[in-house]
């Protein structure tokens, strides 16, 4: 019995997909930022390691909001430093 | 001004030596502050190197004056090493991990590197005591390691084995200073040590530095005589002591008595740097004061950093008890005589006040009487000097001003200031207020802005704040001033309204059909803006009648409509609107209204739903003059009936009382026959609990409704007529359930949610029988406070009534300490233009505020849009 549990298909894990390049500098252009500005996500991190994303992929995570319905966020993937 | 730097990296080293000689400007060898003229000594601890304090002479080494010269530091040359008390815990470990002789840590390579890893590979683990084995054989040159003992709060000893017996031997500073020199470089940094910046050995002092005179001044008391700071006499013992050591040393004292010089030069040079250290008495001032030697000017509230770093304090700001007075606008503070004489708002003289300004300075400090006109306490020159207005140069002075000069006037009605009540825990803690010059030594405001406060007069004190420039004036009024802030942000609706009394008057005024003369619909509308009578409701025996509903509606604004249910609605299964017998259902069309009572759902602080309405349709400034005018009507109003509570006001009749035994009775008996059901072994029990809890539940519950159905009993008898029903039924103050425990029946006492358990063996008192379970054995009081408890009531009503003491007090310092966590991590995030919300760094935390970009005190209760309303608005009927 190994059955290999997929977090994104959990009820409460939002949508995670790696942007593509363009995509990235299409945002970081569109709010003046660098990556580094970005809000941050282990890469480590379960929904990150489902999706395969790598170290410095940037994530669009698209959520079920209570206020606004649907919300984006989008997240820089670093390596989760030692403690 | 610089522009800001980013951050690349902060160092923290040790002192060296050598860095603290070569910043050192004087060599001090002198304990000898100042010689008979009052001059200092040359290389003593006031040396003028080191900086002066002294008006009049000048620094030897920067050639400023007194309050110029920053201070340099000097230093003293200590006789022997000595351990610095603060790396006390880094010394032991250091002595532990590394070798006796040749000063390696304790591990061999491979079991380093299981340590801290490999160099591509590290964990980020250093090298600690526990990774060290006891007593064991140096795996670099094979010596066998002694134990280490540690004894506060600077000794050390090695545990030697001599014929089978341990005795201690104790290492001096310097064997400890030549064992830490013995640890090469490169077996620093596993243990977390950057060798660049602070070697091991630097933390045993052979050079102490002198902090320049600037840090502590001495002082020159009324008779003349110097006193010097807490510093300044430690470093005059540690001078003495070295002093008399090294002289010893010199004539070749015998060992003992360098050994005794040595540690009490430990001791000044430890309570010098601390003199709070565990299992060292604390040196004392001559009059017996514990010395606030450098960790102590450091530490605590009242320290360096949360003392004079993260809190100051401020000029221009006062405090006092606070009283209410209904009669001044909610805008309004008012301000005592005493505190706007003494408080000023600088003025710049310009040809078009110059007149108005002479006159106030002519007026000078003391004004005699609220009403006089304001005066001014000092006059500034163009040059910045500062001349103090006083009786006698009024008219010199006023005379000498001209357009250039600056007057501080003193505070006067109209002025925008500060009000401020800690705790601060949200933005209208901190409101801009209209000042009102009053007599009496309290800040007045009104009741109806105790909310936002948390205010209430049981000797609560505030603080008022002066702005001190145009620009904090307008930032004041347009951002803080009491309008702005009736809408908290906290949960969209408004935080300011009727509160208490307000409540309990309009209810009294509009509850109902009632009809009033013109005497007394002016005597209710005396203090509000009102123009124009309505016209009258009806007209009997020639008298004009108005009707209290028409009274009402001259405070709101004409074309208001809304339709909702007020605080005393019953949700009824069909609502009979107009026909509520209890006049809950209020319906305003075009600013009148038409049937209901106007409650704390209408104009309540936290529900006000017409304060709401008329934030939303006028702004938060009508919404003010409603708030004033509604606490003016509803104060006449209360007093136009009066309203009192008094004993007698619980009293119920024979029937009541006969009611209230005979349901008290009968759950008593229905608690006996369950328990009985339970004693059996009959009882079955509820999914997923015993038998016992199931009893417990059952017992609860009965007596639950037992103690309702006497509350009922009692309201039926009190009804509207009675004051504390009044407040109850509309929100004013109190609840049925107070009524309940004052008329009818108290009811079960709790703590943790069950009933009274703890005690004595299988009983809570030695009045019960073992194993009872009756209800009155475990906390059930069947009397009234009215009626008085008996003694075994009382006991338990102390019992329940703690764990609500300790329930509060525990609940408001975790929650404080949550929110000061939760403030600490958000503060100086901002919302961008961009609608982000971002750091100080630009970082961005939200991409879209809230994640739908609403600021919650413009949206409705929660909702972006108040679609209800706007429709009831306009088509004037509820949905």
């Amino acid at each position: 019995m190994s059955t290999k549990l997929d977090v994104l298909k959990h009820a409460m894990v939002p949508d995670h997909t790696i942007m593509s390049e363009e995509d990235v500098r299409t945002l970081l252009s569109q709010y003046n930022i660098t990556t580094e500005q970005l809000p941050k996500i282990f890469h480590d991190d379960p929904a990150v390691k489902a999706i395969d994303a790598k170290v410095d992929n940037v994530i669009r995570i698209v959520r079920i909001s209570h206020t606004a319905g649907r919300a984006e966020s989008y997240r820089l993937v670093i390596r989760r430093p030692k403690k | 001004m610089p522009s800001p730097k980013r951050i690349g990296k902060i160092e923290f080293g040790l002192l060296s030596p050598k860095e603290i000689r070569e910043m050192s400007v004087r060599k001090i060898i002198w304990a000898d502050t100042y010689d008979d003229d009052g001059f200092p000594y040359p290389q003593g601890l006031m040396d003028l190197n080191l900086g002066v304090i002294d008006p009049g002479l000048r620094c030897k080494t920067c050639d400023q004056k007194a309050s110029e010269c920053p201070g340099h530091f000097g230093h003293i040359e200590l006789a022997k090493p000595v351990i610095h008390v603060g790396y006390t815990r880094l010394i032991r470990k250091l002595l532990r991990v590394t070798c006796r002789t040749c000063g390696r840590v304790l591990l061999s390579p491979d079991e380093l590197e299981k340590v801290v890893g490999t160099e591509d590979d590290l964990t980020g683990d250093q090298v600690s005591e526990k990774d060290i084995k006891k007593e064991r054989v140096c795996p670099h040159c094979g010596e066998q390691q002694l134990k280490i003992n540690f004894e506060k709060p600077t000794t050390f000893s090695e545990v030697l084995l001599e014929d089978g017996r341990k005795v201690e031997h104790k290492l001096t500073p310097a064997d400890i200073r030549a064992r830490l020199e013995k640890i090469p470089d490169e077996d620093l940094v596993p243990l977390g040590i950057n060798p660049a910046v602070a070697r091991p050995e630097w933390t045993v002092l052979t050079v102490l530095p002198v902090p320049p005179v600037t840090m502590r001044p001495s002082i020159i008391l009324e008779n003349g005589q110097r006193s010097e700071d807490d510093l300044t006499h430690k470093l005059v013992d540690i001078i003495r002591i070295n002093q008399r050591f090294k002289e010893n040393q010199d004539a070749g004292a015998p060992q003992l008595i360098i050994e005794d010089l040595w540690e009490l030069l430990q001791y000044h040079v430890t309570t010098y740097l601390d003199n709070e250290v565990a299992g060292c008495p604390p040196a004392r001032h001559r009059s017996g004061r514990p010395l606030k030697t450098l960790s102590q000017r450091l530490k605590g509230k009242d320290g360096r950093f949360r003392g004079s770093l993260s809190g100051k304090r401020v000029n221009f700001s006062s405090r006092t008890v606070i009283s209410p007075d209904p009669n001044i606008s909610v805008t309004e503070v008012g301000v005592p005589r005493a505190v706007a004489n003494e408080m000023t708002i600088p003025v710049r003289v310009t040809p078009y006040n110059i007149d108005e300004l002479k006159q106030m300075a002519r007026n000078g400090p003391n004004r005699p009487i609220v009403n006089a006109p304001c005066g001014a306490n000092y006059a500034i020159r163009p040059d910045n000097r500062r001349l103090r207005l006083a009786e006698g140069n009024l008219d010199t002075v006023a005379d000498m001003i001209e357009p250039g000069w600056t007057v501080e006037r003193q505070l006067r009605d109209g002025d925008i200031v500060l009000f401020n009540r800690q705790p601060s825990l949200h933005r209208m803690s901190i409101m801009a207020h209209r000042v009102k010059v009053m007599e009496g030594r309290t800040f007045r405001l009104n009741p109806a802005v105790c909310p936002p406060y948390n205010a209430d007069f049981d000797g609560d004190e505030m603080n008022l704040h002066i702005p001190q420039t145009e620009e904090a004036r307008a930032e004041a009024y347009i951002l803080l001033s009491v309008e702005e802030n009736i809408l908290s942000p906290r949960f969209g609706g408004p935080i300011i309204g009727g509160i208490h009394d307000h409540v309990s008057g309009i209810v009294m005024l509009t509850h109902g059909l009632r009809h009033f003369t013109k005497e007394e619909v002016l005597y209710l509308l005396r203090f509000t803006n009102i123009e124009h009578m309505p016209p009258t409701a009806k007209e009997e025996n020639e008298t004009e009648y108005w009707s209290n509903k028409q009274v009402f509606s001259q405070i709101l604004p004409k074309e208001l409509n809304m339709v909702f249910r007020a605080s005393s609605c019953q949700n009824c299964p069909t609502c009979k609107k107009d026909l509520c017998e209890r006049d809950a259902y209020v319906r305003i069309i075009d600013g009148e209204v038409e049937s209901g009572t106007i409650d704390k759902k209408a104009i309540g602080a936290f529900d006000g739903q017409i304060v709401n309405r008329i934030i939303r349709q006028y702004g938060m400034r009508r919404a003010a003059e409603f708030i004033d005018d509604l606490t003016k009507l509803s104060i006449r109003a209360i007093m136009l009936d009066g309203f009192s509570f008094g004993i007698d006001d619980e009293d119920l009749s024979k029937t009541e009382y006969g009611q209230i035994d005979e349901v008290l009775k009968n759950a008593a008996l229905d608690v006996e026959r369950r328990i009985k059901i339970y004693e059996d072994g009959q009882l079955e029990p509820m999914p997923g609990r015993t038998v016992e809890e199931t009893l417990e539940m059952q017992i609860m519950q009965v007596l639950g409704k037992a103690r309702d159905q006497t509350g009922q009993i009692a309201g039926r008898h009190l009804g509207l007529g009675n004051s504390a029903v009044l407040m109850a039924v509309s929100g004013a103050r109190g609840s049925m359930l107070n009524l309940t425990q004052m008329a009818g029946c108290i009811g079960q006492q709790s703590v943790r949610g069950e009933r009274i358990i703890r005690g004595y063996d299988d009983r809570t008192l030695p009045h019960f029988r073992k194993g009872d379970r009756g209800s009155a054995a475990h906390g059930f009081i069947k009397h009234s406070y009215k009626s008085g408890l008996n003694p075994t009531e009382f006991f338990f009503h102390a019992i329940g009534g703690r764990e609500g003491l300790v329930d509060t007090a525990v609940r408001t310092s975790q929650s404080g300490y949550l929110q000061r966590r939760m403030i600490n991590a958000l503060q100086d995030l901002k919302v961008a233009y961009d609608g982000t919300v971002r750091t100080t760094g630009g970082r961005i935390i939200q991409f879209q505020y809230g994640e739908d970009g609403t600021d919650p005190t413009k949206s409705a209760f929660g909702d972006p849009v108040d679609v209800k309303g706007i429709v009831e608005s306009i088509i004037k009927e509820e949905v």
